[in-house]
């Protein structure tokens, strides 16, 4: 097939960002991994290849580390010749206890998983941009559709990014360039591991096939599993006091 | 947060206190671990904790291939990497793991330490005779790496060695090629065991892969009819459309334990005898229903209910149908209700030091747990001793030191590559405490 994809994933090797790159990489799109271990990313591509991508590179990028987002992308481009989409999964996670125990955790997951994840997404823009559009599919979360007593800080953070996939979306579509902004609700994940699943909990593959289909319709936002679009929807608009006797 | 006690269980749904940790990071969790599980197949209590500990570490998340290479068919991929996924992403690019137990949803690591078996048992053997190399954790936290080459004890310990060895961390296999993904079947309706257990031999010389349905509460000159179920790949003109990807329902809930009874077994296996209405059908057939057909129907053993079940297994030297009969006058005098027995004709012993098959006839049921379950255990496996067989520790969860010490005495020789690797038993399971005398 001629119109496969060439796709940067960060936070490809682990949990739902996992699931993506296999799900691209079983139909043929080539995919470039970033991601912190190297050894971790060589393996993950050892993976997507024997499962029939395209071409498959990865490269060392840390979204704590915002300095070296220029270059990971760069060398992104030049192993795929050019790619047309993006995929952030990456991101920090703590319960809401942990970070309320410790400040410079909070500040530190809240730089990583609203500042950083912005400056990632305008150096993708920008290339994304430069060759006419593209798309840009990045993970945010149902914990930023409303403040919530258990995910105050993370859903902040992940609030704001909603908020700015949000504007380059509209800003942007008319040039070319698709904002996809996925929110997962509770997804069985490494990540998730050890927490009390609540009802419509996902696996990542369910949530894989999802945002695979969003990218390709370019759905400006999805819900993940879909039936939290409507939990969320009611949480919404549940009144303030509600809220505040709800431990959810 | 719920303070209620987390438990884990085997397929067999007898739990005991305990989680599971899981992580891509297999390395970072074996770590001091006590024990690591797949995808718990195992019926009974192989992948549970021993009681003073909570914790085993879960491959499945683990699950990376590593290298393939198609030409050669090596495969080497994360402990848990499932048979599944192999057969969704392999199978209808031509190839196949020959070795396939009855279930596809067991992990890599799972196949090595039970050395599982299938129904082409007579003519590939166990898992392990395909297994190349494996990346074990040992018990001080050493990651090596073995084979039939390289520490050759360790590696012939590991395979069936329950887990009880080291945490496997990546399996190198040998895969085989088919011509087609579709299976070209027969099956045959069978009077009784005499003429089961020579039917059993004789599609064996012929046919790569065979198993034997039967009916085992019918008595009598009845005794032991049943369902004879023999394929072998379909060759390419043979086959004229593409195969099709399996639709599965799962049971939702757990059912109540009364489910399975008397009257709803024997239902069963009338019908299951009688919808062979023809005594010899034949055709193409889906490898999913030929090979798995149980995993039609997800989280199937909730039927059993709240009180769970265990499975026996065990295989049965000898040439003729004698030792098989015994069993079955046994099982049936006891009224052991069992849906679905299994039988199989097996082929050599393989080289795992704990791996469960030799040459004979080998028998499975499901036995739903009920107030006498230990008793029927202890009678079947006096019956078992007293013909020179053994069971299967995949599948067990009652079996008595005692007994299992008298069917095995390969076990000194697994005990002394422990004593060398894991003198304090650091690695252990609950089976290991139970079976094999291991410290609590």
């Amino acid at each position: 097939m001629s119109n496969n994809r060439k796709v940067v994933v960060l936070g490809g090797t682990k949990g739902m960002g996992r699931a993506v790159a296999r799900q691209l990489a079983e139909r043929g799109d080539s995919v470039f991994l970033l991601g912190r271990d190297a050894e971790d990313l060589q393996r993950s591509a050892a993976d997507l290849r024997a499962r029939g991508a395209g071409v498959v590179g990865h490269a060392r990028c840390d979204l704590a580390e915002p300095d070296g987002f220029a270059a990971a992308l760069a060398e992104a481009d030049a192993g795929l010749g050019g790619f047309d989409t993006v995929v952030v999964t990456a991101g920090l996670f703590a319960t809401q206890d942990a970070l309320e125990a410790d400040v410079e955790r909070a500040r530190e997951l809240l730089v990583v998983d609203f500042a950083n994840t912005v400056a990632f997404c305008e150096h993708a823009r920008g290339r994304l941009l430069a060759r006419g559009g593209g798309t840009l599919c990045v993970f945010s979360s149902v914990a930023g559709d409303r403040g919530r007593k258990p995910v105050i800080l993370y859903g902040a953070a992940k609030a704001g990014l909603s908020h700015y996939l949000e504007g380059l979306d509209h800003k942007f579509r008319g040039q070319g360039l698709r904002t996809i902004c996925v929110k997962p609700g509770f997804v069985r994940t490494g990540m998730t591991e050890g927490l009390k699943a609540p009802p419509f909990a996902g696996e990542p593959d369910g949530v894989a096939k999802i945002v695979v289909r969003a990218i390709d319709r370019g759905t400006p936002m999805v819900y993940a599993p879909g039936v939290w679009g409507h939990v969320m929807r009611v949480i919404r608009l549940l009144p303030r006091f509600v809220m505040r006797k709800i431990g959810f | 947060m719920s303070e209620r006690e987390s438990t884990v269980a085997g397929w067999g749904n007898l739990p005991v206190p305990g989680r599971e940790v899981v992580s891509e990071d297999l390395p970072a969790i074996t770590r001091g671990a006590v024990l690591s599980r797949g995808l718990g197949r195992s019926y009974g209590d192989s992948s549970l904790p021993p009681p003073s500990r909570r914790e085993v570490v879960g491959t499945r998340l683990a699950d990376r291939i590593l290298a393939w290479d198609p030409a050669t068919g090596v495969l080497r991929a994360e402990a848990g990497f499932s048979l599944w996924e192999f057969n969704r992403l392999f199978l209808r690019r031509g190839h196949f793991i020959s070795a396939t137990p009855g279930t596809q949803f067991v992990s890599l690591g799972g196949m090595v330490a039970a050395d599982v078996h299938g129904k082409g048992h007579h003519k590939f053997g166990t898992f392990g005779a395909h297994v190349r190399s494996l990346k074990l954790r040992v018990a001080d936290g050493t990651i090596l790496e073995c084979g039939p080459g390289r520490e050759p004890e360790l590696f012939w310990a590991t395979v069936g060695g329950m887990g009880l060895t080291g945490h496997i961390l990546e399996v190198e296999c040998q895969t085989q090629r088919i011509p087609t993904p579709w299976i070209f079947a027969e099956s045959r309706r069978i009077d009784d065991i005499d003429e089961f257990v020579a039917a059993l031999r004789t599609a064996s010389e012929t046919w790569p892969f065979c198993v034997g349905w039967i009916d085992c509460l019918s008595r009598g000159k009845r005794m032991g009819r049943g369902i004879l179920d023999y394929g072998r790949w379909a060759e390419p003109h043979e086959v004229s459309r593409p195969l099709p990807f399996t639709r599965r329902v799962a049971l939702p809930v757990q059912f109540p334990s009364r489910t399975i009874n008397r009257l709803t077994t024997k239902a069963f296996n009338f019908m299951w005898y009688w919808k062979h209405a023809q005594r010899v059908r034949r055709g193409l057939r889906h490898p999913d229903s030929f090979f798995y057909p149980l995993d039609a129907v997800l989280h199937w053993n909730r039927i059993y209910g709240r009180r769970g079940f265990t499975q026996y297994q065990c295989v049965l030297p000898g040439e003729g149908s004698g030792a098989a009969r015994r069993f079955l006058e046994v099982l049936t005098r006891r009224g052991g209700a069992s849906f679905l027995c299994v039988i199989k004709d097996c082929g050599a012993e393989g080289q795992g030091m704990l791996s469960f098959l030799r040459p004979g006839i080998s028998i499975a049921l499901d036995v739903p747990v009920r107030d006498d379950t230990q008793a029927l255990v202890d009678e079947l496996n006096e019956l078992v001793i007293a013909e020179g067989g053994r069971i299967y520790l995949a599948k067990d969860a009652f079996t008595r030191p005692e007994h299992y010490a008298a069917m095995d005495p390969r076990v000194a020789n697994f005990n002394s590559v422990r004593d060398h690797w894991d003198p304090q038993r650091r690695i252990r399971s609950a089976q290991s405490v139970r079976v094999l005398g291991d410290p609590p």
